[in-house]
């Protein structure tokens, strides 16, 4: 069912035009070409695939379903609006598709413990999950900030058997808790495998991030045409770092009738200075080894963003990302926080689906882009997630529990 | 002026020096900026009295590879309103004091390319500096910055680690000039030293690569001891943390001053004396 051709491949080193690469510290270089290494041979090894599909089919829940949202369509009136249902596998979201690929690969490599990043938790949880699976030792990094509005996430963790490492530094959230998991992988390399979360970092984490979900879009693109009989002339998906984009978007990348929107995080507004829109509203930087659009000031320091999915509040986005938007390969949209509120309570209503506050914003832009089409096309939106881990931020909004805070 | 590319540079000069005096050249590390300016001022200019090579900071928002005290440092840097302009005055107050010092800029990649290549070489050397180390641009990525470096004759220094292979360690030195700056341990700056024999080893295996290019060894000297130690095999000893610890120890520039020169002279002492 699956296609493992590795097709828009990066150069040798990692580059996607003057995008990505590897700038990081010495010590991680090896790290590195050990697991890209790694990688390559699983990758043409059919057992590592027999595993991995295996655990996606019956683990994950895998295929997951493209539903026709016609209350939705309805609701929005436009074009037909189809949601991918990422929010239906284990562990409620797309993230356990790659910490299942990179969770085996640390198992052949030998790796007795494993490390992550989380900004809403739900990468977190997947690895935490994908360790206790594998019995691997597991520490998360997670900004404070992010662990006081995902605690359900950072308790999910905890039950999983990981120890969830509060980052104080910084602005206490996603990139601060990347920058503490480098330090950590730079003392611990040798035993420790670092599952990297989004498709951004050093060269291979891009091109593996992306690879392991590719069975997003393969997916949504077979059954779109089983379904509707045709391609969806728009695909959907929110940013932050682009796992989720890549893994809906990547698939779509050869067939020119389909236009590739990335929905970023507006926050306040885009003009408002707090944001997450580092396609729309950064230049090209160097964080986190690779080279990509950054929200940066002049001197290039990193400045903090605002959003209020924790999953989308990131300063930089995965450099394929930002060089299929250089090639015009991909449009921008982008939905405020209000935005997603909003689309979170529509979807919630008609089609009975809570989604998370993250893919609330690709939903947002999904529905104003299908309103603006005729009711014979097709938009294809990833449900990126389920949003059972936002609830207590959306009881808040709506006022139906004290602000703590 | 004279084309400073025709000149030998500085840091082989320095290093020449410390061979000379039959002792190891110690290379003290601070941020600029830190706690703010006219403070900072004085405790490099303080700290360049007892080092041969003086390592200045460039402030940055995500210092990937440092521990809390140097992450600590270019966070206190910044909330003072420290602007790469001010690191390039910085620089040139230590120059300007101290002609034969050697002096390297470090830092993260991202503050040079925001400025672009080109112009932080032109402005680094004209401040005065003499070679310029950046974490995060490894040999391969060198294209973005190598030829602006060489153009304006700034030595790259680059970092070589336990983990480097025989393959990395040729790489890194193809590219290198100045010296070889080798991170004693898997680890964070600040952290604390592994086994000092196989750093000797390594520091040995290095050297019979690295083509007479000297080898300073830093991340995790905190004593005068391990200074004297890591002095006997290595042409320098790099003291960061231990120094920059000073900072945050007293409100006042006249007591940082103070507790930082003993401190500074008890290290230049170390790297001098014999193991």
């Amino acid at each position: 069912m699956y296609n493992l051709d590795i097709t828009h491949a990066p150069d040798e080193g990692g580059h996607f035009g003057k995008f990505g690469g590897r700038f990081a510290a010495e010590t991680l270089m090896q790290p590195l070409k050990d697991i890209e290494e790694a990688f390559y041979e699983a990758w043409a090894d059919e057992d590592f695939h027999a595993e991995r599909l295996d655990l996606l089919k019956n683990y994950v829940g895998r295929a997951t379903p493209l539903y026709h949202a016609k209350q939705l369509t309805a609701a929005v009136g436009g074009a037909q609006i189809y949601l991918k249902r990422e929010d239906l596998t284990h562990t409620g979201a797309h993230k356990i598709n790659n910490t299942i690929g990179q969770g085996l690969l640390a198992r052949r490599m030998g790796k007795k413990r494993v490390i992550a990043e989380t900004g809403a938790g739900q990468h977190g949880v997947a690895t935490a999950t994908v360790a206790a699976m594998f019995g691997m030792q597991c520490d998360i990094y997670m900004g404070r900030e992010d662990m006081a509005r995902q605690m359900p996430n950072v308790l999910r963790m905890r039950l999983l058997g990981a120890n969830v490492i509060p980052v104080d530094s910084g602005t206490a959230t996603l990139k601060d808790a990347v920058n503490e998991a480098l330090r950590n992988w730079v003392a611990t390399c040798e035993d420790t495998f670092y599952i990297f979360g989004t498709a951004a970092g050093p060269h291979p984490y891009p091109l593996l991030v992306r690879q392991f979900h590719t069975v997003i879009g393969q997916e949504a693109r077979a059954q779109c045409l089983d379904q509707a009989g045709r391609l969806p002339d728009v695909a959907v998906a929110c940013v932050g770092g682009g796992s989720n984009a890549m893994g809906l978007l990547h698939p779509f990348r050869d067939d020119a009738s389909v236009r590739l929107v990335a929905v970023e995080a507006a926050g306040y507004g885009l003009e408002s200075g707090q944001h997450a829109a580092s396609l729309a509203k950064g230049k090209a930087g160097i964080l986190h080894g690779n080279l990509t659009f950054l929200l940066e000031d002049d001197e290039g320091q990193v400045q903090g963003t605002h959003s209020i999915s924790a999953g989308l509040d990131y300063p930089g986005v995965g450099p394929e990302l930002a060089y299929m938007f250089e090639q015009g390969r991909l449009e921008l949209d982008a939905s405020t926080d209000e935005d997603a509120m909003e689309a979170l309570q529509l979807l919630t209503r008609k089609e009975g689906i809570i989604p998370a506050l993250e893919s609330s914003h690709a939903i947002a832009a999904g529905a104003r882009i299908a309103k603006s089409m005729a009711a014979d096309q097709i938009v294809l939106i990833n449900l990126s997630g389920r949003g059972d881990k936002d609830m207590n931020t959306v009881f808040k909004h709506l006022g139906w529990v004290e602000d703590a805070s | 002026m004279s084309n400073p590319i025709a000149r030998p540079s500085r840091l082989a000069a320095v290093f020449e020096r410390c061979k000379q005096e039959g002792r190891s050249a110690l290379v003290g590390y601070l941020t600029a900026g830190d706690p703010d300016v006219p403070t900072s001022e004085a405790l490099l200019l303080a700290l360049a009295e007892q080092s041969d090579i003086l390592e200045i900071g460039m402030p940055f928002s995500d210092p990937m590879a440092d521990g809390p005290v140097i992450q600590a440092a270019s966070e206190r840097a910044l909330e003072a309103g420290t602007h790469i302009a001010d690191v390039f005055a910085l620089t040139k107050t230590v120059r300007d004091a101290h002609p034969d010092l050697g002096i390297v800029l470090m830092g993260y990649a991202n503050v040079p390319y925001a400025m672009g290549f080109d112009i932080f070489s032109e402005r680094a050397k004209a401040a005065g500096a003499d070679g310029v180390l950046i974490v995060d641009i490894p040999a391969e990525e060198g294209n973005i910055c190598d030829a602006s470096l060489k153009q304006h004759g700034l030595d790259r220094i680059m970092l070589l680690s336990p983990t480097s292979t025989d393959e990395r360690i040729k790489l890194a030195c193809a590219c290198a000039s100045g010296f070889i700056y080798y991170v004693s341990l898997n680890g964070i700056t600040g952290a604390d030293m592994g086994d000092m024999q196989g750093i000797q080893d390594k520091v040995k295996h290095i050297k019979c690569i690295s083509n007479d290019l000297p080898v300073c060894v830093g991340f995790g000297v905190k004593t005068p001891g391990q200074a004297t130690q890591v002095a006997a095999f290595s042409d320098g000893v790099v003291v960061g943390s231990h120094f920059v610890g000073h900072i945050p120890q007293a409100d006042n520039k006249a007591d940082i001053c103070g507790a930082l020169s003993v401190s500074a002279a008890s290290m230049r002492k170390a790297v001098g004396a014999i193991a």
